[in-house]
């Protein structure tokens, strides 16, 4: 039989994120939500309670933690917060991620410490204005020449990469076209302070508000040739690998947002007395919240599951890419019965209701689409 | 200087407490244990403070949970005063505590003011009485001086009292003291390796057994509906004087 016990070390992660979760953001959430602001106070927090490089060697200043700890870390986190999951979820899964397993010890040695315990922050710029789910199509590329890289073209939404914290971004470029039309892509890194590199928040989102998200232009961005990542034409296979092991992060926000807007729902509807009763007494909505306790429940086992093949070393890219797109649903429907048990106080942004709604969206988007996943899934069942 | 941290588990604040079938006790079966939250101030003190800082629980098996996050929050190391399945009052807790206190030669024991379960606030009392060293109990602010203890102590009416103590000393703490640092995670880590030496209350105790024991356990009685006085205030006053005096029999 599996066992489903935590170890000591992963229950005591769970309580005192929790804790940190309900003390300092609770209270804060949704005024920056509202003000769509990226907080640095909670950010820095977060370094000191040593939320970022969660399964990074201590040799680099990580915490030398198992893949589940760090699931747990990101679901406590969006139970009551999806936007400061997206910080450390970004932050880990796909700033210190690719560094860490693609990256040279010289490389490892100069960019982890920072983004583990010095409060900096890195991007992961693989989207572009015209190639996102089809992001073999990127069009920026890096011409070497005289020993060093010239990075032209731009990406957008890219997670971490516009705030005094970023310091620099990991870039999908093209490094080269085959004479059969094929190109070669790679990953170099280019640091913020970069001349040419231009940063810019992007503002007005519905979803992951006080997240911050970043348009990135590079002109002429010039960089020595050994901040290649990993091998030259890797660059599209570190990438998918990258987002592998990212899905699970997506996951565990579907998961712990499902978590935090269900006890917020459960809590309302036994409050809430309509025609002389707790609305909860209701059968169509107890069964509701029935529901949504069963599908948390199933969504944490496949997730959990998931990263238990991970942290074994056997495969799990059909499970991760399962996960993410079963916990982003859950939460769908978690969050919308949520906010229909609020009546017309979860449309007020007064209420969390309405937050957890909008984050849930962005879910179904990120790391790959919904309909992505599918596909992902579709091959693993040689459908085609 | 050698500073303990009497630490002890308890239910959850947010637990619903159910009483077991025989009405002895509560039905342990769903509760999620916590440190009790005045203990945390007491960690807090002990890692501040420096030196040689030692958790010390006393209860089953479980309070080693509670034991660790003493310990990830920056403890040294810990002594757990193994239960056994049995059950002990404050005062054969605290001559348990006492023993091994004593042994262990300890400058200054922290702990919080009370557990947070029973609420008795006895156990610092007692340990230090039968440790013969000085205590001083619900303090909020703590110097250390050389050889010297200074504290003081909110007291009614918004005063407060400064004692000046030397060494060995009991303090039991209070909120205000400080504020307890979370459980980090490469603190987490760093704990997996910290001691844990394993102690039997029974034979520390020489077998007896608790002084006082549980008879019944029953819940408070639901509140009954409130009762809406209606009128103008003198007619209000008048009802509300009547009913003091005559249903509610308070004057
Ligand atoms: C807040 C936020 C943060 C982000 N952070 C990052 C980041 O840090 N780094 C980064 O590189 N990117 C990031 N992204 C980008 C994100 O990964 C992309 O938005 C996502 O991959 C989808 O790409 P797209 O927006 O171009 O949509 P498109 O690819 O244009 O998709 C549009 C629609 O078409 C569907 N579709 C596309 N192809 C197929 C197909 N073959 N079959 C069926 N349906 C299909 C999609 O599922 C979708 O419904 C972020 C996005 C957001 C909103």
């Amino acid at each position: 039989m599996p066992n489903y016990d935590l170890t000591p070390e992963q229950m005591l992660l769970k309580n005192t994120v929790r804790d940190f979760a309900e003390k300092e953001i609770k209270p804060v959430r949704l005024e920056l939500d509202r003000k769509e602001e990226f907080s640095y106070e909670l950010t820095g927090k977060m370094f000191d309670l040593g939320l970022f490089g969660v399964t990074c060697s201590p040799e680099y200043g990580g915490q030398g933690m198992d893949y589940l700890s760090y699931i747990i870390v990101v679901e406590e986190l969006a139970r009551i917060d999806g936007c400061q999951a997206a910080t450390v979820a970004a932050g880990n899964s796909l700033g210190i991620g690719p560094l860490y397993y693609f990256g040279s010890k010289e490389q490892k040695e100069k960019y982890l410490p920072p983004l583990c315990s010095e409060k900096k922050l890195w991007g992961f710029g693989l989207t572009e204005p015209n190639a996102g789910s089809d992001a073999g199509n990127s069009k920026t590329n890096a011409i070497l020449k005289d020993g060093q890289w010239i990075i032209n073209g731009s990406k957008i939404f890219i997670t971490n990469s516009a705030n005094e914290m970023s310091a620099g971004v990991t870039v999908q470029a093209i490094t080269d076209t085959k004479d059969n039309g094929k190109k070669e892509i790679s990953c170099i890194i280019a640091e913020q302070s970069c001349k040419g590199l231009t940063a810019k928040a992007m503002k007005n989102k519905m979803t992951w508000r006080s997240s911050n998200t970043a348009e990135l232009y590079f002109d002429d961005v010039t960089v020595p040739e050994g901040n290649l990542l990993g091998k030259r034409g890797d660059g599209f296979k570190q990438m998918l690998q990258t987002l592998d092991s990212g899905r699970l992060a997506i996951a565990a926000m579907g998961l712990g947002g499902a978590q935090g807007a269900f006890e917020e729902a459960l809590k309302y509807s036994k409050e809430r007395i309509a025609f002389g009763k707790p609305i909860s007494s209701f059968q169509i909505n107890a069964f509701k919240l029935v529901d949504c306790a069963t599908e948390i429940e199933a969504a944490r086992s496949l997730l959990y599951r998931a990263c238990w093949l991970k942290d074994q070393g056997r495969a799990f890219s059909k499970e991760a890419a399962m996960s993410k797109v079963y916990c982003s649903e859950v939460f769908y429907r978690v969050a919308n019965h949520c906010v229909q048990l609020h009546g017309g106080y979860g449309l007020m942004e007064e209420y969390p209701a309405a937050k957890y709604y909008r984050d849930q969206k962005l879910l179904d988007i990120g790391e790959g689409t919904s309909e992505i996943q599918r596909l992902v899934i579709a091959r693993y069942l040689d459908c085609f | 200087m050698k500073i303990a941290v009497l630490v002890k588990q308890v239910p959850d604040t947010e637990t619903k407490i159910v009483i077991n079938a025989n009405k002895n006790g509560i039905d342990e079966s769903n509760i999620k244990y916590i440190v009790s939250p005045y203990d945390e101030y007491a960690i807090e003190e002990a890692i501040k403070i420096g030196g040689e800082t030692t958790v010390i629980s006393m209860g089953p098996d479980r309070c080693i949970e509670s034991i660790r996050t003493a310990l990830a929050m920056g403890i040294q190391k810990a002594i757990h005063i193994d239960t056994q399945g049995k059950s002990y009052d404050s005062y054969q807790t605290a001559a348990a505590l006492a023993k091994v206190i004593k042994d262990g030669g300890f400058d200054l024991v922290l702990t919080g003011k009370q557990g947070i379960d029973y609420d008795n606030g006895q156990v610092t009392q007692m340990a230090a009485e039968l440790s013969g060293a000085s205590q001083v109990m619900v303090i909020d602010k703590l110097t250390i001086n050389g050889d010297k203890a200074k504290v003081e102590r909110r007291i009614a009416g918004g005063s407060k009292e400064v004692y000046e103590s030397g060494f060995p000393l009991f303090l039991g703490c209070e909120k205000g003291l400080n504020t307890p640092r979370y459980a980090s995670l490469p603190g987490i880590m760093k704990a997996k390796s910290k001691p844990i030496e394993k102690k039997s209350a029974d034979e520390l105790l020489g077998g007896a057994t608790a002084l006082v024991e549980f008879t019944n356990f029953e819940l408070p009685p639901e509140r009954a509906a409130g009762k809406r006085i209606e009128g103008e205030p003198p007619q209000q006053a008048a009802q509300l004087v009547k009913l003091l005096r005559e249903e509610a029999k308070v004057i």
